[in-house]
């Protein structure tokens, strides 16, 4: 293998945008859906899970990569896990310092960010593989879009759920709640209802992508 | 015969030495307890004020005339001046300012729909009445369980909830308990929330629970509670 295919990859913009878009854990990835649907009930919550594991997303990638030399690899993924596990605790405490409440309304869902196979994930098929600049910059990516999947979730699932958005009242007091959507059901209703627009608008995209191209095929060939 | 291959890629690597690997994954913890204890110390201080805040702040809202307070703890039968830091299980009697008993604060637990709900309540021995709560801990599914703190029928259960003691002082005299919405008859029933049985269940089995046990205890050592004030000064204050 010639040195040249083994250089890394140059830290680019994209390194950091693709984790928010193009490769979003939640909408594209489908990982650690099982935070995206517990706690998504509220944009507070989501903002506060989303906070939580970009922190132990990058102090982790940040630590594996830094130490990805020196890691044997058949003891790699107990030693991902301690890593992972020591932010974890860390968040934990963090945010029962900052807060008693939001640490009561997030239950055990914090503390089960060890088992989020996002983190494990980027630890092993990224941050054990790249630099630590890239590392950290594409974790931050990652953990911001899986911030924003949270927020878009629960942003809608607290408009519909309770008519109200970060607890400030957006609909009259005379709606409905619809209450299921704050319920388990709700949340893959809503995951469900983003999925679907999310691949129709991706799909259109490259629908006219494609006609662009036999358009200009065309356009070239009768040249 | 086969032949040899100078392909150094598909080369099995040496397996690293048992005392690699364990040097290594005991470096890795190492560091992982040095972080802990490190944040655990800074933010241990924080924590304990936050925890006293809140407290305080349940005590005081389902106490509204108390100016100040005490803590006990129980021991066995007995009833203990202690402070917020004791172990064991914990009392508060508030006073008004001219140091004149208003109350007791008691904490009380039970499961709810998605884990344990612990609240704290207000309980006048003098008339026998449960006069609120505020919730310390709930899980509870918004919109559901979480109505005990917002359902304003729910909450006028509690203007005076029955938990008077019996004669002997062994144990209450009706048991609290919690029945279907619109069927309350008796000053002791809770009339649950519509959609939220089993919340509304679990605050009536806690009430319960927690007053068979500990309201005739505080009914027998009544007399004290009234005088620690006086007797204390304003040291707990």
């Amino acid at each position: 293998m010639s040195k040249a295919i083994k250089k890394e990859a140059p830290l680019t913009m994209d390194v950091f945008t693709a984790g928010i878009w193009k490769e979003n854990p939640v909408f594209v990835m489908m990982l650690g859906l099982c935070p995206v649907l517990a706690v998504t009930n509220s944009v507070e919550n989501s903002l506060a899970m989303g906070a939580a594991s970009i922190f132990v997303l990058v102090c982790s990638n940040a630590l594996v990569s830094a130490l990805r030399n020196f890691i044997p690899k058949q003891v790699r993924i107990t030693t991902y896990i301690i890593i992972i596990a020591t932010f974890v605790t860390l968040v934990d405490y963090i945010i029962q310092a900052i807060s008693l409440d939001l640490y009561n309304k997030l239950g055990a869902f914090i503390q089960l960010i060890v088992v989020n196979c996002l983190i494990l994930g980027r630890a092993e098929a990224y941050a054990s593989k790249n630099s630590f600049g890239k590392s950290v910059i594409s974790a931050l990516g990652m953990g911001l879009g899986f911030t924003l999947a949270l927020v878009m979730l629960g942003g809608v699932r607290e408009l519909l759920g309770a008519g109200q958005l970060l607890g400030y009242q957006v609909f009259s007091l005379d709606f409905e709640p619809w209450v299921v959507m704050i319920l388990p059901p709700g949340g893959f209703i809503v995951l469900g209802s983003w999925l679907l627009l999310i691949n129709y608008i991706e799909q259109r995209k490259t629908g006219k992508l494609l006609a662009n191209d036999m358009a200009s095929h065309c356009n070239v060939s009768q040249n | 015969m086969t032949e040899p291959t100078d392909n150094k890629a598909n080369e099995v690597p040496p397996l690293p030495s048992s005392f690699s690997l364990i040097s290594t994954l005991g470096v890795v913890a190492m560091l992982s307890g040095f972080l802990v204890v490190l944040v655990y110390e800074y933010t241990k201080p924080i924590i304990a004020e936050n925890q006293r805040l809140a407290t305080e702040r349940a005590i005081f809202k389902v106490l509204p005339k108390a100016n100040s307070r005490l803590t006990f703890v129980i021991k066995g039968d007995d009833i203990q001046p202690a402070d917020d830091k004791s172990k064991g299980e914990l009392i508060y009697a508030g006073y008004d300012k001219d140091n004149n008993f208003v109350g007791i604060a008691l904490n009380a637990a039970e499961q709810g729909y998605q884990d344990i709900v612990k609240l704290l309540y207000g309980y006048s021995p003098d008339t026998g009445c449960i006069t609120g709560y505020d919730v310390l801990k709930s899980t509870e599914t918004p919109g559901f369980g979480t109505k005990i703190t917002t359902d304003k029928e729910f909450l006028a259960n509690f203007n005076c909830l029955d938990a008077k003691v019996n004669l002997e002082q062994t144990a209450l005299n009706n048991v609290i308990k919690t029945v279907r919405h619109g069927t309350k008859q008796n000053p002791w029933e809770i009339d649950a929330i519509s959609g939220s049985t089993i919340t509304s269940n679990a605050v009536g089995r806690m009430f319960n629970k927690s007053g068979q046990k500990l309201h005739p205890l505080i009914a027998k050592h009544l007399p004290t509670l009234k005088l620690a004030k006086q007797t204390s000064g304003d040291k707990h204050e």
